[in-house]
């Protein structure tokens, strides 16, 4: 069999170092869910720097991604919230870090944009609010719209349930979340995993992620929110 | 003088006259806060899907067991209910924007006799972000405002024009508080119900917003069952 198609099994640690440091990385999750634990760890550990993080918010101070903000690796911040990490918020007061804060909803359609190929999304979302300034605002049929830009990074780092030798991605409970918008967006998609099945295992029907879109897969850790999540 | 209300009667109250709003088949978002309470109240002859923006349409309550493989949107274990529907943030999103929820209730730090809703920062202090309060004011049919008639440190919350950022401009529908509804009505407020042991002139004192008195004024409902 053809091999281009079987996606490489890797360690956390093995995968992380594709990411340089001035990487731009989409990290998937909400609060606890979806967080790819392991590769982020990893990433923690390995101490790339002056990324640019894109992932809807900056967990906890001691929680997944949070981390990352905590160990001085993040230069840039784009997320919809960040209150449950009191680091993200005083590394920006102390003007150490950058924050671009952006409505949920828009978050994800601006990644999607970037993943679908559109030129951006134009929404109601945030007209009349702080959010619209410095944006170009449209008229159409006598609505006004935020013009907003699409998103990508170089590197996505994703939790998925179980993957195929393929990279077909099925996801579980609230864990799904930016995950598979995000795996559209990226140069580079490294999707963490509970299982990896021969192909064949996992029913096309099924499939949320098709495998096209995964380059690395790698096993879930054993760490507490990994085997929790 | 104004009754002095214990704050966990006063949520109460607020969170039941709330629930009484939803009709059958109503799809609802709830957020944190007070508005998490309303679930506890919605009247036994109706059914309301509850949506969180992390991807649950049809959430269950707390389940006996923890599973954080099933998370609602303040990050608490919740179990979908049977029916219900687990999707990726662009579908729920999609369902929030696209005018497929009924209803979102919302706290407020302010609200305003023009619908406006600032509920997300206060400039000076931590910036926690708008997460999907923006996207939820904006793209509901129905925006409630659950909160308390004051800030804890006795300033009122319900003005002529609101001071803080806005999380949306001309989006609220109803304003549910232990002292009083006021409804938006083509773009001005009616004071549609009063608390018991409540008097025009008192809550008056404390709402400087404009707003009309209803006709139809009567009895905060749902305070009778307290």
């Amino acid at each position: 069999m053809p091999t281009s198609v079987i996606k490489p099994v890797m360690s956390a640690e093995e995968a992380v170092k594709r990411i340089t440091d001035g990487s731009s990385v989409m990290i998937g999750g909400f609060n606890y869910g979806g967080i790819p634990y392991t590769l982020v760890e990893a990433l923690v550990d390995a101490g790339t720097k002056d990324l640019w993080l894109i992932s809807n918010d900056t967990a906890y101070d001691d929680v997944g991604h949070g981390r990352l903000v905590v160990n001085g690796q993040v230069k840039k911040v784009t997320a919809s919230h960040v209150g449950l990490n009191k680091s993200t918020q005083r590394l920006f007061n102390e003007k150490k870090m950058e924050l671009e804060l952006v409505p949920q909803g828009t978050f994800v359609e601006r990644i999607r944009a970037g993943g679908f190929g559109l030129g951006g999304v134009l929404t109601p979302t945030g007209v009349g609010t702080v959010h619209e300034e410095g944006k170009q605002v449209i008229e159409v049929e006598e609505k006004r719209y935020i013009l907003e830009l699409p998103l990508r990074a170089d590197v996505a780092l994703i939790r998925a349930y179980r993957a195929d030798r393929y990279g077909n991605l099925v996801y579980f409970g609230t864990n799904r979340n930016f995950n598979p918008a995000m795996a559209t967006a990226a140069d580079l998609v490294i999707a963490e995993v509970d299982a990896i099945l021969e192909i064949g295992q996992i029913n096309p029907n099924d499939v949320v992620t098709p495998g096209i879109l995964v380059d690395i897969l790698v096993l879930k850790g054993d760490s507490y929110y990994a085997s929790r999540t | 003088m104004l009754p002095v209300l214990d704050e966990e009667i006063a949520r109460h109250r607020i969170a039941r006259r709330v629930a009484m709003e939803f009709q059958d088949g109503d799809v609802v978002n709830l957020g944190i806060g007070i508005p998490t309470l309303v679930s506890d109240y919605i009247p036994e002859n109706i059914r309301v899907i509850f949506q969180t923006e992390n991807g649950v349409v049809g959430a269950g309550p707390k389940p006996e067991n923890e599973d954080l493989r099933f998370i609602g949107a303040g990050g608490r274990c919740l179990k979908p209910i049977p029916g219900g529907a687990l999707v990726a943030s662009d579908m729920s999103f999609g369902l929030i924007r696209g005018g497929h929820l009924d209803a979102t209730v919302l706290g407020a730090l302010e609200v305003d006799q023009e619908g406006n809703l600032a509920n997300w920062w206060i400039p000076g202090k931590m910036v926690p972000g708008m997460g999907g309060a923006m996207d939820l004011v904006t793209g509901a049919k129905h925006v409630i405002v659950a909160t308390t008639h004051c800030t804890k440190r006795g300033d009122p919350k319900i003005l002529p024009k609101c001071t803080l950022p806005l999380t949306g401009a001309k989006v609220v529908s109803l304003v549910v508080t232990e002292y009083g509804v006021l409804r938006m009505d083509s773009g001005e407020m009616a004071l549609e119900e009063i608390a018991p042991g409540v008097n025009l002139g008192e809550f008056k004192k404390v709402t400087p917003a404009n707003y009309r008195v209803s006709d139809d004024l009567c009895q905060m409902k749902g305070c009778e069952l307290e």
